[in-house]
């Protein structure tokens, strides 16, 4: 049996604004197994940022965020911004889309990867600077040392989402979050970093939660994938399964809409994404649905196992087959 | 018949930029784009691939003159833009227009969406009532008549990305440069709006400078392809052969660097890893500018510039060790 590291339920995260009240997450269920690599994707808006923000406790106080998050067998909703800070960097990390913002300009990288390492363990000076440099290396920094004394303007691109990741796995955490993390880098340089969380999994056993709009990055790490959409999970399961059969309208449309080679016409969702201050009733997908009725009107689909995926949808069993269109 | 719509020819363009140093500040030369040819046949597709700082905007920018060439020859169905005053090059634009990335800054937030979709009709100084034009280009687009009188932020990003393509088409072009145009929108979205450019190009006949660093994208519109590194074209040729028989190594990095949405494939593919990042091109490498990357570089490589070649399967690259 797979031992369970995070564990939400019922999430659920508003931001009032002058506007009303954003639905920004709306009941949100997921699971990390430990050392495994979980795909969440959902377009913009869809909530899987802001999911994982509340899991880091990172949201500004006008958030207002309710249900329950345990990590590792801790309830996170309700500790102290002190308690949480404890826990952050820890037990879990996260890392984002711009490593120039991550980064403080004028601290040496080594310097910024030691602060991490003793604020949370009893390490001297120098204990800490040779960890800094393993780090490095781990992380494919070629002459770690000398690189350790420069600062972040003297990295490229890549190497400072090498270095982010570096400090976000310097106390061994359990859980790495990596929300977009190759969205500003170069195809090439992607590959690279996604080889260096790979190796991160593969060599401490982290848990990994991979954050991403981009289903071909899915496919080539994630074990199991989420699909989010305004606000709530519509369909999960294992990487092999989902991209094979996906049983949820959505999930489907995602992957029928992703140019594949030859001309073939591409087969676009109907509509857009909708306003999350006063989101569709029942299933939020309804409108851009091919397959709504009246029912998925009044009744908000919960996850349910079919065939070997999660779906939430009222109809997932009646749907036809799916092929994508070759 | 000529079917040649737009000749780029040895298009060259430097910026020079000052860099404030201890020392004093020292003027440099970013050499953005060095010497590209390719062509466009009328109603064809031309993809332009790269990474950030390949110089595949400034192509695009510099065709319509937004900004002004070093050097090089564009050619504009059969006339030199190059030799134009600029009342000339203004009646050449009615027939060339471009769609930006980013829909939420190429929109005047106090216009409104048919003032917006009117304005190169104002501008060219096209007599008569706009407003059929409008309703007509909306409808082109997959909008609706009365969106006209609505403002941009009534909008979703898909929908005004609709909007400034209708702009394009306001003056019937016959080439459109299109710079990143769905690589701000989410995948569910970019779908339709690639399949209007489809659409588009068949009714119309116009021709695209598709630039993307999008491979997939690429592949799917594109017939031709040209994929640029450091301001230099690698490799280009048609979209098939490019893509299933890439000779230059870049072009072969690169394509395996994307991921594709099957985690089966995805599994058991040998991936070809670059090493580092693309280097500055204010200090570019000697001779072929992708040498400190590739696995193959030799003396050679770093001595002598490799030139454009045709190779058996069809295209075109420069390498001097090329992929079988």
């Amino acid at each position: 049996m797979t031992e369970i590291i995070l564990k939400i339920r019922n999430l659920h995260v508003t931001f009032d604004t002058p506007f009303g009240q954003v639905l920004a997450v709306r009941g949100v269920d997921l699971d990390v197994m430990k050392g495994e690599v979980l795909g969440v994707v959902g377009e913009s808006g869809s909530g899987k940022s802001v999911s994982f923000l509340a899991t880091m406790g990172l949201l500004s106080s006008r958030a207002r965020v309710s249900g329950s998050i345990v990590l590792d067998g801790e309830e996170l909703i309700g500790k102290s911004p002190q308690q949480m800070r404890s826990v952050r960097g820890r037990v879990m990390s996260m890392i984002f889309q711009d490593p120039l913002s991550a980064l403080n300009p004028v601290h040496r990288i080594g310097k910024q990867i030691s602060e991490m390492l003793q604020s949370h363990q009893e390490l001297t000076k120098k204990q800490a600077a040779t960890r800094a440099t393993e780090l490095l290396d781990l992380v494919g920094i070629t002459q770690p040392a000398e690189r350790a004394t420069q600062f972040p303007h003297e990295f490229s691109g890549g190497m400072r989402q090498r270095v982010v990741i570096a400090i976000a796995i310097a106390n061994n955490p359990k859980l790495l979050i990596a929300d977009e993390p190759t969205t500003a880098l170069d195809v090439t340089v992607q590959a690279q970093i996604l080889e260096v969380i790979k190796r991160v999994q593969q060599q401490l056993g982290t848990a990994v939660v991979l954050i991403t709009h981009d289903l071909g990055i899915i496919a080539r790490v994630a074990d199991r994938v989420d699909v989010m959409y305004a606000g709530r999970n519509v369909e999960q399961g294992l990487v092999d399964d989902l991209y094979d059969h996906p049983s949820h309208p959505y999930t489907r449309g995602l992957l029928r809409s992703i140019p594949r080679p030859g001309k073939e016409r591409l087969t676009p969702i109907a509509g857009f994404p909708p306003n999350m201050i006063s989101p569709p009733s029942g299933c939020a997908f309804r409108t851009r649905c091919e397959y709504a009725t009246e029912q998925c009107e009044t009744t908000i689909p919960e996850l349910k196992l079919f065939t070997d995926l999660q779906t939430a949808c009222l109809r997932a069993n009646e749907l036809p087959d799916f092929r994508i269109a070759q | 018949m000529n079917s040649e719509l737009l000749r780029v020819t040895n298009l060259v363009k430097n910026f020079q930029i000052r860099r404030t140093k201890r020392s004093g500040s020292v003027k440099r030369l970013v050499q953005a784009v060095s010497n590209v040819s390719f062509s466009i046949e009328k109603g064809q597709t031309l993809g332009l691939v790269g990474e950030s700082g390949s110089g595949k905007t400034t192509v695009g920018r510099c065709i319509l003159r937004l900004v002004e060439p070093t050097s090089g020859k564009i050619e504009f169905d059969g006339q030199d833009l190059g030799s134009m005053e600029f009342e000339e090059l203004r009646a050449l634009r009615r027939k060339m227009q471009i769609v930006f990335q980013d829909p939420f800054a190429s929109l005047d937030p106090k216009m409104t969406v048919g003032a917006s979709i009117a304005e190169p009709l104002i501008v060219q100084r096209v007599p008569g009532s706009h407003s059929d034009k409008i309703i007509e280009l909306l409808e082109l687009v997959g909008l609706s008549a009365d969106h006209a009188s609505r403002f941009p932020h009534e909008f979703s990003g898909g929908q005004r990305q609709r909007i400034g393509i209708a702009r394009a088409l306001a003056l019937n072009p016959a080439l459109i440069i299109l710079d990143e145009p769905v690589s701000a929108l989410d995948v569910s979205i970019q779908a339709g709006v690639i399949n209007l450019f489809d659409d588009l190009q068949k009714k119309l006949s116009i021709g695209y400078l598709f630039i993307a660093h999008d491979l997939s994208v690429v592949r799917h519109i594109a017939d031709r392809v040209a994929v640029m590194y450091l301001g230099k074209i690698v490799e280009i040729g048609d979209q098939e052969t490019v893509y299933e028989n890439p000779t230059h190594p870049y072009t072969k990095a690169l394509l395996s660097a994307v991921p594709l949405t099957d985690p089966k494939i995805e599994r058991t593919r040998t991936r070809l890893m670059l090493e580092g990042e693309v280097p500055s091109p204010m200090n570019p490498p000697s001779g072929c500018r992708f040498r400190t990357r590739c696995w193959k570089a030799q003396d050679v490589c770093s001595q002598e510039e490799p030139i454009l070649t045709l190779r058996p399967s069809g295209q075109m690259s420069a390498c001097h060790f090329p992929e079988a």
